[in-house]
């Protein structure tokens, strides 16, 4: 749930003391989370939104004659690069797919939920008095209960299904953003440029569209982008737990379930799957810890 | 301090509420409540004692206080999976696995996080250091059920230290109390180390040095006290992913707790169970949030405000 939010204080990770003898090498150092970061998006995530071309079998064929084929370099070979399962689906196919759905879900949920937490938290900031309060009491309420309860009523009540995943999200982020962009909407009323644009005789609705809105996109974009890791975690959770996303589709949580009783004798189908998550949850999160140690005034007046 | 503990009493009631409501909707949003709440084969008898006891001829709003009133002794309808228990009572019955399983990883987590944490901070940027902070970027980062059959495959299967799953003795507690404790420990090791951080370059930690305190009290009772108020604020966080986490590795476990009775009941759809079970989680979530709020309050005057 989030089913695991990572936290965020303020960390005070890498104080470069030499950033005054050596400038250039540190700039680079500094950045060094972004490259791998770039790659592992580059290689993980990209290729999924094309695993229909890519992928050398369908996520989804069948193939008796090659079940149970280790990876490539553990006793297979090149046909399978990473194995096959039970019934010969090949694992380097099922996890590129996989990437293709952790992508769309989890833009999707994201895509929703922030619009939706962005524009109560631009009403609840600018307009203030009864409507500030009813948004901010439902953001606290949402904050106070954890995301799996809903997944589970869900997951009960209509069974797994992408609309209950994507439910779920929202859930999970919606408060999150409305709290933000409400505080930086109640400074930004305050400022001059709304007054006078107040002054000129602009509409409520044109001040929050055109002189606060684009004022808060930038952050609203940072942090959603931040949320990736958070999501595709959560949407695996509740896949694996077959609250999520139905089968046969094969999201990364499915796939580890897949393989979960056959741990021991075919370690590949799950561990594949399971590694793809690890790597796009960690990049996003180094990414995260990166751009906290930039924008954190704490830690850079620590330098 | 009262006015604080009132309005977060209310706030807290209030979100139990909501589940309770959302609970309801839920029920009656797929259709009629009677086929979610009873057996495929029921006799028209059940039925009619069904309609009667939750008033289900009656209005939406009417129907809603009967179904609290209900909730609020506890009878959520009996169970379909396990049948001739009441829902609530199997619920009550795997809670005890639960919170004993989530005590002993919070245990373990607070044993580990704590002193690494302090460690970490002590230590800033040297190797310990960094070497902690790779490890609660993994911890935090490592999809926890993914992790579990790491666990199972390596602990209990490779090197058959410990069962692989089920439950009964203190050597089935291992795998799962760990599992669910690595993100913990991430989490929380991290919050010590930032807070230590913060402490130890306050005036009364000089003060103290400067006394000539021996630098293990100076580290470990004066500082670490001024910045435990942070890790405990995250206890609050700490409930929360016990109940999540009770849900996955209660499941690869098979450990039988809540979070397994909450899988096993959605998969006979047994609607009464899971109806229990999602308000117990919110209660014990919301109640704990609570009580680690008034004690934050008591400790930090700053937070009544």
């Amino acid at each position: 749930m989030p089913t695991s939010t990572p936290v965020y204080g303020p960390d005070k990770m890498d104080t470069p003391r030499t950033s005054r003898t050596l400038p250039r090498a540190w700039s680079e150092l500094r950045s060094w989370p972004l490259i791998p970061l770039a790659i592992i998006t580059l290689v993980l995530l990209v290729p999924g939104l094309f695993a229909d071309i890519l992928a050398p079998y369908g996520p989804l064929e069948i193939d008796m004659r090659a079940r149970l084929q280790p990876p490539v370099f553990f006793g297979g070979d090149w046909s399978h690069v990473l194995g096959t399962d039970r019934l010969g689906r090949d694992i380097f196919s099922r996890t590129l797919h996989g990437a293709y759905y952790a992508m769309s879900i989890s833009v999707t949920g994201i895509v929703v939920g922030v619009v939706i937490g962005t524009t109560l938290g631009l009403i609840a900031g600018y307009a203030r008095g009864w409507a500030d309060t009813i948004i901010m009491r439902l953001v606290d309420i949402s904050l106070a209960l954890p995301a799996i309860l809903l997944a589970l009523a869900l997951a009960a009540m209509f069974g797994p299904s992408f609309q209950s995943v994507i439910a779920v999200v929202v859930f999970v982020l919606w408060a999150y953003f409305a709290r933000q962009v409400r505080a930086e909407v109640l400074s930004l009323r305050e400022r001059d440029f709304v007054a006078r644009a107040r002054v000129a005789g602009a509409s409520h609705f044109r001040i929050l569209r055109r002189h606060i809105f684009p004022n808060v996109i930038n952050t609203v974009v940072v942090l959603a982008t931040l949320q990736v890791g958070i999501v595709i975690s959560l949407e695996a959770s509740l896949s694996f737990l077959g609250i999520g996303i139905p089968r046969p589709t094969p999201t990364w949580g499915i796939l580890v379930a897949d393989g979960r009783e056959l741990i021991v004798t075919a370690w590949w189908i799950s561990f594949f799957p399971g590694l793809a998550i690890l790597l796009v949850v960690l990049s996003v999160n180094l990414f995260g810890d990166w751009l906290r140690n930039r924008l954190d005034p704490k830690t850079r007046q620590m330098r | 301090m009262k006015k604080y503990i009132g309005t977060r009493l209310i706030e807290s009631l209030a979100a139990i509420l909501v589940i309770t409501i959302l609970v309801f909707a839920l029920t009656h949003m797929s259709g009629s409540p009677v086929d979610a709440l009873l057996p495929q084969d029921a006799t028209q008898d059940q039925i009619d004692a069904l309609v009667a006891q939750w008033g289900l001829d009656q209005p939406l709003a009417v129907q809603y206080l009967t179904f609290l009133k209900n909730a609020l002794a506890g009878d959520f309808g009996d169970s379909l999976k396990w049948r001739g228990y009441s829902a609530m009572g199997v619920v009550l019955d795997r809670f005890p696995q639960t919170l004993l399983l989530g005590g002993v990883a919070v245990a373990i987590s607070v044993i580990v996080a704590i002193p690494l944490g302090v460690m970490a901070a002590m230590n800033r940027n040297g190797p310990l250091d960094r070497g902690a902070q790779i490890f609660s970027l993994f911890g935090q980062s490592v999809p926890q059920f993914w992790f579990a059959i790491l666990l199972i495959w390596f602990l209990a299967v490779a090197l058959q230290l410990v069962p692989t799953s089920g439950s009964g003795s203190w050597r089935h507690l291992i795998l799962p109390a760990i599992a669910m404790a690595w993100f913990q420990i991430a989490a929380l090791s991290r919050l010590t180390r930032s807070a230590m951080l913060d402490v130890l370059d306050a005036e009364y930690i000089k003060l103290a040095r400067v006394k000539g305190v021996r630098e293990a009290r100076v580290v470990w009772v004066h500082a670490l006290r001024n910045a435990a108020v942070v890790p405990l604020t995250y206890f609050g966080v700490l409930a929360g992913s016990v109940l999540t986490g009770s849900v996955t590795i209660e499941t690869v476990f098979s450990w039988p707790g809540l979070g397994w009775v909450a899988i096993e009941a959605i998969r006979a759809r047994d609607f009464p169970v899971v109806q229990a079970v999602v308000v117990i989680f919110a209660i014990i979530y919301i109640v704990s949030n609570f009580l680690v709020d008034i004690l934050n309050a008591y400790i930090d005057p700053r937070v009544r405000s």
